[in-house]
């Protein structure tokens, strides 16, 4: 089943032409990943799925329904969580209130206890820092948190942004340790990389963009063994 | 005791700098913008009070109660139809839009209430405390003001720390673009902090004129010009801040008029702020925060 369908969608910034004309689709239970050098447009294309961009022609279309003109707060009650470029966790805020707020669109308060308990427990490093604030923790801690406040939406589809960016080697395996977990237990994910090595490991089906474009699409396993995108990408 | 005297009257003048000060810095804290229509919003406020008062007799608490109610749809009229617009703007063109704003309002009030100074009763009374054998005396409304003040701080400090849309704002004071990601609704959290930025100065309004009883179109320029010096001394986008600030600005205000000569005690005011700035340039409480690229 579908879970996004994105169809040939062109994204401005002023006259710059950012997203020319592209498509892919996720489906349930997929880890799909958009790889690609600096600025070929990965992170503007999840912005534009979050509705933080808007696409001046072509439709988003989350579950079969249209996203357009839907603002990015609603976009999150939909089901559609992201975990931005650079983190962005809210550094004077403690650990716990970075997770409460994650649950901002949910209302019981005994469903948000069991959130964050099973957060906490994705993420025990996180559990000793709750009364911490966020700008304190290091760098894989605070992508921890910004995973783990991302799930607090109960997500149909995960969006991650350049998850391993400024991490060290060792930390950038775990992060991707727990993407694979998550998708075990049963988590949409579309994950986009510069990592293109670490991210077709673990990826269903791959898109590999350049300059607004998807030039090449195929499984991860696929991909890993392109001779074209070992060149680009893989370092040989 | 002259000094203790000069001390309460400088702290309740303080506690009505402080209450209209939180209006400027939450507003700057999260709408990254100076509110230059504030201390007009006090101003109205203060005469809707006074004609429900002066003129249908209702109690004065229910009068500040329906001043509170009439500043806070203005505070939120104000920020959707003039700043509103203005999100994506440069911050220049919001600065002039908010002075443009301060003088559409004044001039509104000339037209609906004509620039006669109007006297207006004090909501509590003219009465006073005799403490001392009569040595010592606080008026009733320097008490209630003082207490008003910290009643609205401490309610305040429980709201922005404890509940979800206080935790939401300073999320949104944080980092807008990531506050959305979370599902929550920007524009609604910016103009729930205009609706109580407003209230607060009705109440402000209410307090300042029961003090100084002449009311003018004018009479909430330099009082908000003064709670933006405050807030800015405080260290603008901090509550606590802008408490500190308003107390101390009121205090040396007060003791300027006693010690040093009343006509020069806005000079000294200003004059202390721009040493402090020199010293610590975010202001006592205030964070110097790198600007993101």
């Amino acid at each position: 089943m579908s879970v996004l369908k994105v169809e040939n969608i062109n994204v401005y910034y002023g006259s710059i032409h950012a997203i020319k004309g592209i498509s892919f689709e996720v489906n349930q239970g997929e880890i799909v990943t958009l790889i690609g050098a600096n600025g070929a447009g990965k992170s503007t294309t999840l912005n534009t799925i979050s509705g933080l961009l808007h696409p001046a022609t072509g439709s988003i279309e989350f579950f079969d329904e249209v996203l357009a003109k839907v603002p990015p707060h609603k976009i999150v009650e939909k089901g559609l969580a992201q975990v931005p470029e650079g983190r962005r966790v809210f550094a004077q805020m403690t650990v716990q209130e970075n997770l409460e707020m994650g649950a901002f669109i949910q209302n019981k308060q005994s469903e948000i206890d069991e959130d964050i308990a099973r957060v906490y427990e994705l993420f025990p490093r996180l559990k000793e820092r709750m009364k911490q604030t966020a700008g304190t923790l290091s760098g894989g801690e605070q992508q921890m948190l910004a995973m783990g406040r991302a799930l607090m939406s109960r997500p149909k589809l995960l969006m991650l942004d350049e998850p391993s960016m400024g991490l060290a080697p060792i930390l950038v395996e775990q992060i991707f340790d727990i993407i694979a977990d998550l998708h075990k237990r049963g988590a949409t994910i579309l994950l986009v990389e510069q990592n293109a090595q670490m991210a077709l490991s673990i990826a269903s089906r791959g898109y590999v963009m350049e300059t607004g474009k998807i030039v090449t699409t195929g499984t991860g396993t696929e991909l890993l063994a392109s001779e074209a995108v070992r060149k680009a990408y893989l370092g040989g | 005791m002259v000094f203790l005297n000069f001390f309460i009257s400088g702290i309740s003048l303080g506690s009505i700098y402080a209450i209209i000060a939180l209006g400027y810095t939450m507003v700057y804290g999260i709408a990254k913008m100076l509110n230059f229509a504030h201390g007009d919003v006090i101003m109205v406020g203060a005469y809707v009070c006074f004609y429900a008062v002066a003129r249908y007799n209702l109690n004065p608490f229910l009068g500040v109660l329906i001043a509170m109610i009439v500043c806070t749809f203005l505070g939120m009229i104000v920020e959707r139809l003039a700043y509103k617009p203005l999100r994506q703007a440069p911050s220049l063109a919001v600065l002039i839009t908010a002075i443009g704003m301060s003088y559409f309002l004044q001039n509104t009030a000339l037209l609906l209430w004509s620039s006669n100074p109007k006297v207006f009763p004090s909501i509590i009374g003219r009465g006073a405390f005799k403490l001392f054998d009569g040595r010592l005396s606080v008026s009733h409304i320097t008490a209630l003001t003082i207490i008003a003040c910290i009643v609205i701080m401490i309610i305040l400090s429980l709201f922005i720390s404890k509940t979800k849309m206080g935790k939401a704002m300073r999320a949104c004071s944080e980092d807008k673009g990531a506050a959305q990601l979370m599902g929550i609704n920007v524009n609604a959290t910016i103009s729930l902090t205009f609706a109580i930025g407003s209230g607060l100065a009705a109440i402000a309004g209410a307090l300042l004129c029961s003090a100084y009883p002449t009311l003018m179109p004018t009479t909430g320029a330099l009082p908000g010009i003064k709670a933006f010096t405050a807030a800015v001394f405080g260290g603008i986008g901090s509550i606590p801040g802008a408490f500190l600030g308003g107390l101390m600005l009121g205090v040396i205000e007060i003791f300027a008029k006693a010690y040093i000569s009343s006509q020069l005690s806005d000079a000294v005011v200003f004059a202390v702020l721009i040493i402090v700035l020199l010293v610590k340039p975010a202001g006592l409480l205030g964070k110097l925060t790198q600007e993101k690229v």
